[in-house]
């Protein structure tokens, strides 16, 4: 018996003592320097490759049709014409104006949520709901938008006068605005977080009320951060599919007013990807790249500025 | 004694060759549920697997040019050029009816009949309200209001969508000058949901809308539907059984034929066939064993399967061309061997 522990306790001492010198052959930061490189090179070959097949698939439509035949403004996949230019205006202009209108909200949220004199009990309340506004898939908002604001958007029409649809541009907005308060709320909040305590303890020491540190203090300080966190969340309208698609009542042309239904690159790629073939399917293709290069655009201006906030 | 044992081995070991066969096809979505419910009974009753996934007759065609799949399904028959891309004979098998009605959302639910004309007309825009001379005429019975007409289409490219405008582009001539045949289109008016429940939750929601959708699907969500006149200038009402007259006399050996605007007097004349597409030629397979349960699955299908089609609302082949199909179905080879003969 004694004999027995005897040899366990020399064998696992063993086992420790080889362990040790593994550890000692393999050097961790090493193993972490190297996964880290290659996880870091895998996003970027990821978005390479991604480049790179868009530019590839969509090869055919340029080489058949042309660049120009962009800006024509009929979608007809039996003539084989592909013009885009009423999508790509439309999603310009959906996200712009949901960015307009969430602007209001969103500023006032954050400040409401960094006071550091608020309600810590409400506050804490509203950041989860923000939390979870910005968790809510996007199919959920746009069944909302269906059959709870379609319904009132009708309502709206109906009284001025148009025809009562009920989806369309208008409703795409609303849905959308809703859908990217949290975001840009959510990095305006962090943004004036990080305005110093001692500026604005100045601004009420020397008399100045609530709004007035608000206005002439805070906001000014985190102005490119704010203009950052809205530039960034119109980078995820811009991709925005399923709850636009749902409401925004996919018509193939120019919109004619605030009402009418459109179509954005976004919700058109959706609808037609799946029976798309030859000419047709490289022209998506080459909307989606468009679609990218906005993308990329909105977000580089975003970064762009949030660097130059810092300095 | 020796050989009935090797009789009772033999049987014992026999199943097993077929049970590690597996089909796989890919295509249409619209008669996806009716085939769900044939394999996974082929599964029970004959033990042989098969895989289906419902991405859409395009890419189902698409994926059987490639030789991915073992068998295409599709709601439009190929078109030329995808015939010339899969460089050897395809047949057409149909395996049942789908039909489009037209459904719209008016107070109280009025049964409408409407024409050709009509439709194209208020897809066109140039019938604006529901209280249109030509319209109230043909349904005295009904008081219609004076409300704007909504038209809703599929904004997804579609089966549906290719059946509706090939039955306009037949009976209406404007129509096919205008818009022609297609799985999605110009459409000059109107507001587009995605999938039959997009386009049915549009007509629902928007007061005086009209659309478009497969029969199956307004039957079972007890939509109304507005009976349309045919060639021999009968309105009928759109079911299954009508779906199914919709095959008349001239139906081509071939079967790559469109039914629309049928020549047969109690048909409905927005019907069509839904195919399984496959190669006639099946040694792309490499395994004869394969290819002949491919056929065993075609032959099950264009008979005992029928019996599944109408307790799901689609509408099953006529007796009358079963005769033909089963001709067709003999032409399938492996190489040279015909697989009947198998």
């Amino acid at each position: 018996m004694e004999n027995l522990k005897a040899l366990i306790q020399r064998q696992s001492g063993n086992i420790i003592y080889r362990f040790a010198s593994i550890k000692k052959l393999l050097n961790f930061d090493k193993i972490l320097k190297i996964s880290l490189f290659i996880s870091a090179a895998l996003v970027l070959g990821i978005v390479l490759g991604f480049v790179v097949t868009l530019c590839v698939a969509s090869f055919d439509f340029l080489k058949s049709l042309g660049f120009s035949s962009l800006l024509k403004d009929t979608w007809n996949p039996l003539t084989d014409e592909f013009g885009a230019s009423p999508f790509i205006f439309t999603t310009i202009l959906v996200s712009s104006l949901s960015l307009l209108l969430s602007i209001p909200f969103s500023l006032s949220i954050a400040i409401s949520l960094s006071d550091k004199k608020g309600n810590k009990l409400l506050q804490s309340f509203l950041n989860t709901s923000l939390d979870l506004m910005a968790a809510v898939p996007s199919v959920i908002y746009g069944f909302w938008a269906l059959f709870t604001l379609s319904p009132l958007v009708r309502l709206l029409q109906t009284k001025l006068g148009f025809a009562p649809m009920g989806v369309g541009l208008f409703t795409a907005v609303i849905v959308l605005t809703i859908m990217i308060i949290p975001f840009s709320a959510g990095i305006s909040r962090e943004v004036i977080k990080l305005v110093p305590q001692e500026l604005e303890e100045a601004g009420y020491s020397l008399g100045a009320t609530r709004y007035e540190v608000i206005r002439s203090i805070i906001l000014p300080q985190a102005k490119s951060g704010i203009i950052a966190g809205f530039i960034l969340s119109m980078g995820r309208s811009l991709g925005e599919t399923m709850a636009v698609t749902m409401v925004i009542g996919n018509f193939n042309a120019f919109p004619k007013n605030i009402f009418s239904p459109a179509n954005t690159i976004s919700s058109l790629i959706a609808n037609q990807f799946n029976e798309a073939s030859g000419l047709h399917q490289s022209a998506l293709i080459f909307l989606g790249l468009i679609l990218l290069v906005i993308t990329l655009l909105v977000n580089l201006a975003g970064a762009f500025i949030l660097k130059g906030s810092r300095r | 004694m020796k050989k009935t044992l090797m009789i009772l081995l033999g049987l014992l070991l026999a199943p097993i060759p077929a049970v590690t066969a597996e089909l796989t096809g890919a295509g249409a979505t619209f008669p996806q549920p009716l085939y769900s419910k044939m394999f996974d009974v082929y599964y029970k009753t004959r033990g042989v697997k098969v895989n289906y996934q419902g991405i859409g007759s395009g890419g189902g065609i698409q994926q059987l040019i490639a030789k991915t799949v073992d068998f295409a399904a599709s709601d439009a028959p190929m078109t030329t050029s995808e015939g010339e891309k899969a460089r050897s004979e395809i047949l057409h098998i149909p395996t049942c009816l789908g039909a489009v009605v037209i459904t719209y959302n008016l107070k109280g639910n009025p049964e409408l009949k409407l024409t050709s004309d009509m439709i194209a007309d208020i897809y066109l825009g140039k019938i604006k309200y529901w209280n249109d001379p030509r319209i109230q005429k043909l349904n005295p019975d009904v008081k219609l209001p004076k409300l704007v007409i909504t038209p809703v289409y599929r904004a997804d490219a579609s089966g549906t969508t290719f059946i509706f405008t090939d039955y306009l582009s037949k009976a209406v001539p404007e129509w096919k000058e205008k818009m022609g045949v297609g799985k999605s289109l110009n459409w000059p008016i109107g507001v587009g949901g995605k999938g039959n429940p997009g386009v049915t939750s549009m007509v629902q929601q928007i007061e005086g809308s009209v659309g478009y959708v497969e029969l199956t699907y307004a039957l079972q969500n007890k939509l109304p539907t507005a009976l349309i006149n045919n060639k021999a200038g009968k309105f009928i009402k759109p079911n299954a059984e009508s779906a199914s007259k919709a095959v008349g006399k001239n139906v081509p050996p071939h079967m790559k034929v469109s039914i629309t605007d049928t020549d047969s007097p109690d048909g409905y004349p927005i019907s069509s066939f839904t195919w399984i597409l496959v190669y006639r030629d099946l040694s792309y397979l490499k395994d004869v064993n394969k290819a002949k349960e491919l056929y065993n699955l075609l032959w099950w299908i264009i008979h005992e399967g029928q019996e599944f089609a109408t307790p799901m609302n689609y509408a099953p082949l006529p007796q009358s061309i079963i005769s033909q199909l089963e001709n067709n179905l003999k032409r399938l080879v492996f190489g040279n061997q015909p697989l009947w003969k198998i």
